[in-house]
């Protein structure tokens, strides 16, 4: 992927003013840095948190805890730029309102309200902007989500890709959950809501560099249908949620195990990856563990729980496909490991960089 | 190393007798096939892909074979004889 | 996805284990070298050495051209591209080995015009596109690759496509086997041989090590049942004292190799009287350079080559854990000053590498549980 959400900020605790270190040593901002994996962490923990005055003890998560007047919230933002801006099964318009819907729903929270900002390149056709709002406005009328605001800059031409959104989001916590690294215990089972890579692999074969056809749409969605399913059918069972966007399911696992300091192992053959998938990741040797996401949620339930909300994922259209794919091990190794049909075991880590071809 | 693929051929292009429409596992690309031109291929048959070539066409026959010799491993000591000797040719 | 799920099989896999296990003898220790940096990833990637008893090691060859190549290549290929104002295009596997002054995604970052292509047709066809500016091809890869270099340059050629030219790192695989077989401290009892290099060259190449070495070599495929069966070939010839050129990989090797990819080579191509290979040193004839015939199109020749040599650090061992001596592990640098994000040595620079296969598949355990 070529350019970057980056990962969110932390989730604040009021009372905890001790300040990180600063431990950012690159000498300059490299794209690795915007793709969610090591460097992005790097980045994230060793300047952003330090320098911008955010809570250390707390562990990164997607949207940070608000208690206004007895009414808990989450509060999250994204940024959003994609090239190209449209792709099979999505556009950066629906993007900006989903990525921040679903940074709110793994937080346990019902998303209601959103601002906007467009930076918008100079020379950008209005049909392309009116074809973006019109996504966007559509998204989240879909959803019961409220545009209340926002902003509009112009940058000059050769400044922007055509088009950059970023959302701020708050959403309702939802009573029924309590999601947390914290809570994770071994025995959990890891849940995925269907097939992954779908996203990731879609841009790679719209940007055209590497001439791919696939008949393959982007999963760009919200989540909050599967969040609310589990949270009926499991409740406080639930214990951590994620939608796997940038790095994909591995590092979004591997940052679990780091925080929680257990291990996972995936068994390799229930991992749902589309055919298309597959056979681009094979054709490139890249791992469909690594491949973003956009409409997917992980989720860590407790053993006697996982069948229940898994039969409630299954029931939301869209996630037949969902499953078990994995366990929480006692094991203090804080690794990810992929177990083979036949017994083999390796570590899945985190994404260094951008997933790149790996051909010659 | 050299990442290589198996794909299969689902069309032969007219314009370019060098190119063939290849297919892996629901994905599909133009492949140049001027590698193998000897071969006489024909859409359905299967290829080894490399960097955008076709590098050498896949023979059934010897995949089966060791596939079966495979099964009868351990089961029978000949088995092993016989994939030895055929690989040798 | 047929010919991979077959050969994928986990009741044959487990089978094919215990039949390795049956050959082994308990009181012998057996060293295997696999050549090939695509089957050092596949071992990891399929977890095979799980499958191994503990008395066969498996050692990692230098059949990964990203490891072997000098970064002095690097430096000058991106340089070459700059000075041009050119567009440096290349595989994916490079994006990330670092240069002198950054690897290749770095200097994208800086604003130099650097593209990934899938195949060097895409990087010629970039440059029909784009007739007023100069693209460059960065050619890395053994005789698999080359042969797609040399088609493309067929095709340069045919369609008179002059703002395009191939800085040529293409090496092969027989010299750098000599160079281990020579190798004083050398201690291997077999090859696993490179299936899909040998898809070109065919098998008759590798007589001399059955030959004159005494070792049994058995050309492989790449799936987990491809290495396992290739394991119980080479453990069947060390227990009757044979020494052979086996073919494993019968459904894609022909004995004779690839013979319009063979012609395509010696058109396109000849020997360059040595060329240094990151880890191993000079290997006399080991590599390829763009013959007379196609000088217009060879990048060395139609531009000035800084020929930028850059040494490895002293401490860093890739020499000894290429020929099989040191464990990646047992290098004074491993997982300290060199990890695979910021790689010092040529094998922790790519995932075929022994050392960044070994980091990101096995040293993560090892390292936590300490």
């Amino acid at each position: 992927m070529r350019v970057a959400d980056g990962l969110p900020l932390a989730q604040t605790e009021p009372g905890h003013e001790a300040r990180a270190r600063v431990r950012f040593q690159d000498p300059r901002i490299e794209m690795a840095h915007g793709a969610g994996g090591t460097a992005s962490r790097r980045l994230i923990e060793g300047l952003v948190v330090p320098l911008a005055g955010v809570s250390t003890h707390a562990p990164l998560a997607d949207a940070a805890y608000l208690d206004i007047a007895g009414t808990a919230l989450a509060f999250t933002a994204d940024s959003f730029v994609v090239r190209p801006l449209r792709f099979n099964g999505g556009s950066i318009g629906e993007l900006a309102v989903y990525g921040t819907m679903n940074d709110l729903a793994v937080s346990g929270a019902r998303p209601m309200a959103l601002l906007t900002t467009l930076v918008i390149e100079a020379g950008l056709s209005t049909q392309v902007l009116e074809a973006e709002l019109r996504a966007l406005g559509e998204a989240a009328a879909r959803h019961g989500v409220a545009i209340v605001g926002g902003d509009t800059k112009v940058v000059e031409r050769g400044k922007a890709d055509g088009l950059y959104i970023t959302t701020a989001g708050i959403g309702r916590l939802d009573s029924r959950l309590t999601v947390a690294a914290s809570r994770v215990q071994a025995g959990d089972r890891v849940l995925v809501s269907g097939p992954i890579g779908d996203h990731g692999i879609t841009i790679l074969l719209a940007r055209g560099d590497i001439d791919l056809r696939a008949d393959l749409q982007s999963d760009t969605r919200s989540v909050w249908p599967f969040v609310e399913a589990m949270a009926e059918a499991a409740g406080s069972a639930v214990h951590w949620m994620r939608d796997p966007t940038r790095g994909g399911v591995a590092t979004a696992l591997n940052e679990l195990v780091r925080d929680r300091g257990l291990s996972i192992a995936l068994d390799e053959d229930a991992v749902p990856v589309r055919d298309e998938v597959r056979g681009a990741c094979e054709l490139l040797g890249l791992d469909p563990l690594h491949i973003a996401n956009e409409g997917q949620v992980l989720a860590v339930v407790a053993a006697a729980a996982a069948d229940a909300a898994l039969a409630a994922m299954q029931a939301v259209p869209g996630g037949e496909q969902a499953a078990i794919i994995g366990q929480v091990r006692e094991e203090r190794l804080r690794t990810v490991t992929v177990v083979s049909a036949y017994g083999g075991t390796r570590i899945i880590d985190m994404l260094v960089g951008d997933p790149l071809p790996r051909i010659c | 190393m050299c990442l290589a693929i198996p794909g299969q051929i689902v069309e032969r292009s007219v314009d370019d007798p060098h190119v063939a429409i290849v297919e892996v596992s629901k994905v599909r690309r133009a492949i140049n096939v001027g590698l193998l031109e000897d071969q006489d291929l024909v859409a359905g048959d299967w290829v080894l892909i490399h960097v955008g070539f076709a590098m050498s066409r896949i023979s059934e026959a010897a995949a089966q074979e060791q596939l079966r010799l495979l099964a009868m491993l351990g089961e029978d000591e000949q088995a092993m004889r016989e994939i030895e000797s055929y690989a040798i040719r | 996805m047929q010919y991979v799920d077959e050969f994928r099989d986990p009741a044959l896999i487990r089978r094919t284990a215990a039949e390795i296990r049956a050959l082994i003898d308990p009181g012998r220790h057996y060293r295997i070298m696999e050549v090939c940096g695509g089957h050092t990833h596949a071992i990891y990637r399929f977890a095979l050495a799980d499958l191994l008893p503990p008395n066969l090691e498996l050692i990692h060859g230098p059949g990964c051209p990203v490891c072997v190549l000098p970064m002095g290549r690097l430096d000058d290929g991106l340089s070459i591209a700059e000075e041009q104002g050119g567009i440096f295009t290349t595989f994916g596997d490079v994006m990330r080995v670092p240069g002198r002054h950054g690897s290749p995604l770095e200097r994208q970052s800086a604003g130099v015009d650097i593209r990934m292509v899938y195949s060097p047709l895409d990087a010629l066809r970039l440059a029909e596109r784009e007739p007023d500016r100069h693209v460059i091809f960065f050619a890395i890869g053994f005789e698999t690759t080359a042969p797609s270099t040399a088609l493309t340059l067929h095709r340069a050629k045919a369609l008179g496509i002059n703002n395009f030219s191939i800085f040529c790192n293409h090496v092969m695989i027989i010299p750098a086997i000599r160079a281990i077989l020579d190798s004083p401290d050398m201690r291997l009892d077999a090859f696993i041989g490179p299936g899909h290099v040998s898809s070109v060259i065919g098998c008759r190449p590798y007589h001399f090590v059955a030959r004159d070495y005494g070792k049994p070599l058995v050309t492989s495929g790449f799936e987990p049942l491809d290495l396992l069966q290739s394991i119980v070939m080479i453990l069947r010839q060390l227990r009757d004292g044979r020494a052979e050129v086996e073919n494993q990989y019968a459904r894609v090797v022909p004995w004779e190799g690839n013979l319009p990819a063979l012609k395509a080579l010696a058109d396109v191509f000849e020997l360059r009287p040595y060329f240094e290979w990151r880890g191993l040193g000079f290997i006399s004839q080991s590599a390829l350079q763009i013959s007379e015939r196609y000088a217009q199109w060879d990048a060395e020749r139609r531009f000035t080559v800084p020929g930028v040599r850059v040494t490895d650090p002293k401490a860093a061992q890739c020499g000894e854990v290429l020929k099989g001596v040191l464990k990646p592990q047992a290098c004074k640098l491993f997982g300290r000053a060199c990890t695979p994000e910021r790689p010092v040595g040529a094998l922790m620079v790519s995932s075929e590498g022994a050392c960044a296969a070994y980091y990101n598949y096995v040293h993560r355990r090892a390292e936590v549980s300490a």
